[in-house]
């Protein structure tokens, strides 16, 4: 493993900023993987750390095919995690809004541009992100419709799900969709949360990441049994379940459940009297892909996004 | 006549508002003045005040409608937060809006669709808090054949043609002008601050226009001659070096000399002068630093690269 401080800048008073990697194995620039990038990542940087662990053990074992090299970024942003800031402290920039990044430009710009100068020369880089509502996830791998998008090799991750967005104009200056124009593969993983470490989840997601490594010649071993076919998907295909009433909101089911048609799915209550001011139901069969998890909900959120069940052939 | 174009409940006892004045009288054609899309930007509050209070002191002297809206994100600016409270988000990024969407972008699509349609609508900014501009409109290349010759009229010294960029297809402006009702975005001043003379200044370019439109029949003063940059290479970015407090030595509005200093980057625990910023060519100088702050790479100024006076 080698560490290296791959963009750094300094403050007028607070420590200076680094963003460090961590490279193992030579040759070939295989895959990148980069944690968190806004300050709430922390189930990001969680998973980031557990990767390190068994990437040192990994090497220790010799698993890393030689010819190839890995590097791993587990915080693209530790100086607004430091002081609980999603985005950069000084003027609230996301850094996930600035790529490809001008190295002229203002501080997020620079350092958009120095993180990126480094990523996009990997074949296949991954994005630990999250979402910018609250909410739980069905674990799953994202990518932007570009035209350069490898949804094929995005099965090798093995999750059961593989979700195609169209992308807005504000997501043009995302990291996945400059990899992607810049022609390396790109892919986002979400785990189910963001803000609340989940060991079980990440575990999940580190499988996922070992056996892509496995199929994608990077590391030896058996890709995990676990070989599921992944579901691919629109984003434009989740239904989502509107609040029409604003209150204190009740998840009935979780992130990651199956639920029959019909089933009460949320509650949201009128904090004054305790009413329950409106129910939300699953309208089919189907999976919950996102559940709010805030204590509050305003009107017009789309609270549940659920995956209806496949039509049985 | 004061109208609600968004009312939402919110999850405890308080409702979301956003509201306009409508002043009308007679007939002929509608302006909007739409400002608060980021709630620390409040240079627009005063000539929202200033236009309304005019317009119903001299109603006789108005025909058409002008719709004033002063909060376009009335969560942000009386909570002091830039963008939306409570979504962390950047209203100008949320355009056009759509009825699918979550509050955010119902919000936005409500807007759009009130101000669809107007003559002419402004959408007024004050920088932010990080920077001080002279008064001007910004215009994207792709709409400046029909914006520049209203803008002309509007009494701000600068008129700022930028290239298009995907990201800014998200922004009120472009989602107006892309559908026909052409608009007119506004820089001055600084955020979180009034500007008293910035703000008559415009105030009294908004009634030459109403003029122009056939609107308005009481008194208006004579507009200034804006400077006109539609050439990218024109607007030198001045940006910080390296990380301290900035003093600045020269106010926005300023022709400096290329290598003339501007300011500099001090260290106040050693007592050191770190940076000083300087022009890299001569010109009028439209924007500076005014929060003292500054990391590397952080915006000090903007340059128009002329000679004075051209």
């Amino acid at each position: 493993m080698k560490e290296s401080v791959i963009y750094s800048t300094s403050s007028l008073y607070r420590d200076d900023f680094r963003v460090k990697a961590y490279t193992f194995g030579r040759g070939e620039k295989a895959l990148c993987i980069v944690g968190a990038m806004r300050g709430n990542e922390y189930q990001q940087i969680y998973i980031c750390s557990q990767l390190m662990r068994y990437f040192r053990q990994w090497e220790q074992d010799g698993r890393f095919i030689a010819g190839k090299q890995v590097m791993l970024i587990p915080s693209v942003n530790p100086s607004s995690m430091n002081i609980g800031k999603r985005f950069w402290a000084i003027d609230n920039t996301d850094i996930n809004r600035m790529f490809p990044g001008y190295s002229l430009g203002e501080t997020t710009q620079r350092i958009a541009a120095g993180v990126f100068e480094v990523i996009n020369k990997y074949q296949s880089g991954i994005q630990l992100t999250s979402f910018y509502m609250p909410g739980d996830f069905s674990p799953h791998v994202r990518m932007m419709r570009t035209g350069y998008e490898n949804v094929e090799k995005a099965r090798d991750f093995g999750f059961p799900y593989i979700v195609i967005r169209n992308p807005r104009p504000y997501d043009t200056t995302t990291l996945n969709y400059n990899l992607q124009i810049w022609e390396t593969d790109a892919y986002s993983l979400y785990s189910n949360t963001t803000s609340r470490i989940d060991p079980q989840s990440a575990s999940k997601v580190i499988e996922g990441i070992e056996r892509f490594m496995i199929l994608g010649g990077m590391l030896t071993g058996e890709a995990s049994a676990d070989c599921s076919q992944s579901r691919v998907f629109e984003y434009g295909d989740l239904i989502s379940l509107r609040s029409t009433q604003a209150g204190l909101y009740h998840r009935l089911a979780e992130a990651d459940t199956h639920v029959k048609k019909d089933t009460p799915v949320a509650e949201i209550y009128d904090p004054g009297s305790g009413d329950i001011l409106e129910t939300l139901y699953a309208p089919s069969d189907g999976v919950i892909f996102f559940q709010h998890n805030d204590p509050l909900v305003y009107a017009y959120t789309a609270a549940v996004k659920l995956l209806a069940d496949l039509p049985q052939a | 006549m004061i109208q609600d174009i968004v009312s939402i409940r919110l999850p405890v006892d308080e409702t979301y508002h956003i509201q306009k004045n409508s002043i009308s009288h007679g007939t002929g054609k509608r302006i909007c003045v739409v400002t608060g899309i980021h709630g620390d930007e409040l240079e627009g509050q005063y000539v929202c005040f200033l236009l309304a209070q005019k317009l119903l002191s001299q109603i006789e002297s108005l025909h058409g409608t002008v719709d004033i809206y002063p909060a376009a994100n009335p969560l942000g600016i009386d909570s002091i937060n830039r963008g939306l409270p409570g979504f962390d988000l950047d209203m100008n990024r949320t355009f056009p809006g759509s009825d699918t969407g979550d509050m955010v972008e119902f919000t936005a699509m409500k807007l759009v669709e009130d101000l669809m349609g107007a003559d002419l609508v402004f959408d007024i900014h004050a920088s932010n808090i990080y920077l001080t501009e002279i008064p001007q409109i910004r215009i994207n290349e792709k709409n400046a054949d029909e914006l520049v010759p209203l803008a002309r009229l509007s009494n701000v010294d600068l008129i700022w043609v930028h290239g298009n960029s995907t990201v800014l297809e998200s922004t009120l402006a472009y989602s107006l002008n892309s559908r026909g009702t052409p608009c007119l975005v506004a820089e001055m001043g600084v955020g979180m601050r009034l500007t008293e003379k910035y703000g008559r200044q415009f105030c009294d370019g908004i009634f030459s226009l109403m003029k122009h439109l056939d609107m308005w029949d009481g008194d208006t003063l004579p507009v200034r001659e804006p400077l006109i940059c539609d050439n990218p290479d024109e607007v030198v970015f001045l940006n910080a070096p390296t990380s301290g407090m900035f003093m600045k030595t020269k106010e926005h509005g300023s022709w400096v000399s290329k290598g003339e200093t501007v300011g500099y980057i001090f260290d106040p625990l050693r007592g050191e002068i770190r940076e000083y910023i300087n022009a890299d060519k001569s010109g009028l100088l439209f924007t500076i630093r005014e929060y003292p702050l500054v990391a590397e790479g952080s915006l000090m100024g903007r340059i128009l690269a002329r000679e004075a006076n051209r």
